[in-house]
């Protein structure tokens, strides 16, 4: 799993003045008299809930079609669930790692802190849910179409796929997960130190390759096995 | 040059939180170690799925996943100062997240009528899966806040 690179974050907000708010007024922002918008200053970080809320009603109406997916076994519903869910894993994986994090790397602190509180909350109920969606989906598939027996002719490009999804499952759960909730709450604190932001956020970096190659490798084993 | 320590403010910091990192066991590397054990297992399993394989080598992952859980547990049992209270109320919320996608899995092994030895493995390897993952989120987050110890009191 890939997310958004936030690293050298800038001055480090508390070591001297209290991060501001969204929501609040202070003299020297847009809502009050003083310096310019622009004006050198600690990051502001807005409000932002780190698990939003709105969205569990959506992933408990998605795992619950996946459920009656696999009760029903039916092909279409498995179908949809692990190549719809497979499909937009892989692409928001490699859109994040190659597009969005690059020109988000290039972008100012501010903004940087800005997309991260919006997003990445979204990304901690969009990804598991996206990857119970494919994996669930994607076993009882394979074992209605008779491809997870070892007689399956193409046996040795299945364990593969399980080999890379492995991997990705630990970068994932192991190393980007962690940091990215660390992230959030640290961005929650009222005095959010950047230099620490910075540093848990380089693990997305060192990964984003890593998890780019096993999502193109997944891509051409899936594509392979489907053409059979 | 300006040193860290001399832009600092007094008292509980940030720099505590990061010098408090030395003192800590490595819950987090231990816990990716149970994970990779764990996922191991289940690849294991899962590319025999169907034929009546050996069940050593996915027994003795799951043994060995479980023992680190097991020595990772106590050494962070064994912490006196961290902060306990952000640490559970993460722990709870992502075990209850885990457990509700292991149990999707379970299910899934269980409508399919998998034999009873490979479910029981399946079953304890989603169980580690769905106790170590909360383990290493809850401490990610943690260990980072001021423990109840420090804190200022009112």
């Amino acid at each position: 799993m890939t997310d958004t690179v936030l690293t050298d974050p800038g001055p480090t907000p508390d070591t001297h003045t209290p991060a501001t708010h969204v929501g609040e007024t202070h003299p020297g922002t847009a809502a009050g008299v003083g310096p310019p918008a622009h004006a050198p200053g600690p990051p502001v970080i807005p409000a932002f809930s780190i698990v939003p809320v709105r969205g569990l009603p959506i992933v408990a109406a998605v795992l619950i079609g996946l459920i009656v997916a696999i009760a029903t076994n039916s092909l279409w519903a498995l179908d949809f669930f692990h190549v719809g869910g497979g499909g937009l894993w892989t692409s928001i994986d490699l859109f994040l790692g190659f597009i969005v994090g690059p020109i988000l790397g290039s972008m100012s602190v501010q903004s940087r802190i800005e997309f991260t509180t919006r997003f990445m909350p979204k990304m901690l109920l969009i990804m598991p849910t996206l990857v119970a969606m494919t994996l669930g989906a994607g076993f009882q598939l394979a074992r209605h179409l008779g491809n997870l027996d070892a007689t399956y002719p193409h046996h040795g490009w299945l364990v593969a796929s399980y080999v890379i999804v492995a991997v990705m499952a630990v970068i994932a759960l192991g190393l980007l997960e962690p940091a990215n909730l660390a992230v959030l709450f640290e961005l929650k604190k009222p005095r959010p130190n950047g230099e620490r932001i910075g540093r848990l956020m380089k693990v997305f970096i060192y990964t984003a390759g890593i998890t780019g190659a096993m999502q193109i490798a997944t891509i051409v084993i899936m594509t392979f096995l489907a053409s059979r | 040059m300006t040193t860290a320590q001399e832009t600092m403010p007094p008292g509980v910091g940030p720099d505590e939180a990061d010098l408090r990192q030395r003192n800590f066991p490595p819950v987090a590397r231990l816990g990716a170690l149970t994970l990779a054990l764990t996922v191991a297992g289940g690849v294991l399993m899962a590319a025999n799925y169907g034929k009546a394989p050996s069940l050593s080598a996915p027994i003795a992952l799951a043994a060995a996943a479980g023992a680190v859980l097991i020595v990772n547990v106590i050494l962070l049992s064994r912490v006196k100062e961290f902060a306990w209270t952000p640490f559970f109320r993460v722990l709870g919320w992502t075990l209850l997240a885990y457990f509700v996608i292991a149990g999707i899995l379970e299910f899934v092994f269980v409508f399919d009528h998998t034999p009873a030895h490979e479910l029981a493995l399946f079953s304890v390897l989603l169980f580690l899966f769905a106790t170590d993952v909360p383990l290493i989120l809850a401490f990610s987050v943690a260990r980072w806040q001021v423990p109840e110890v420090l804190t200022p009191s009112p």
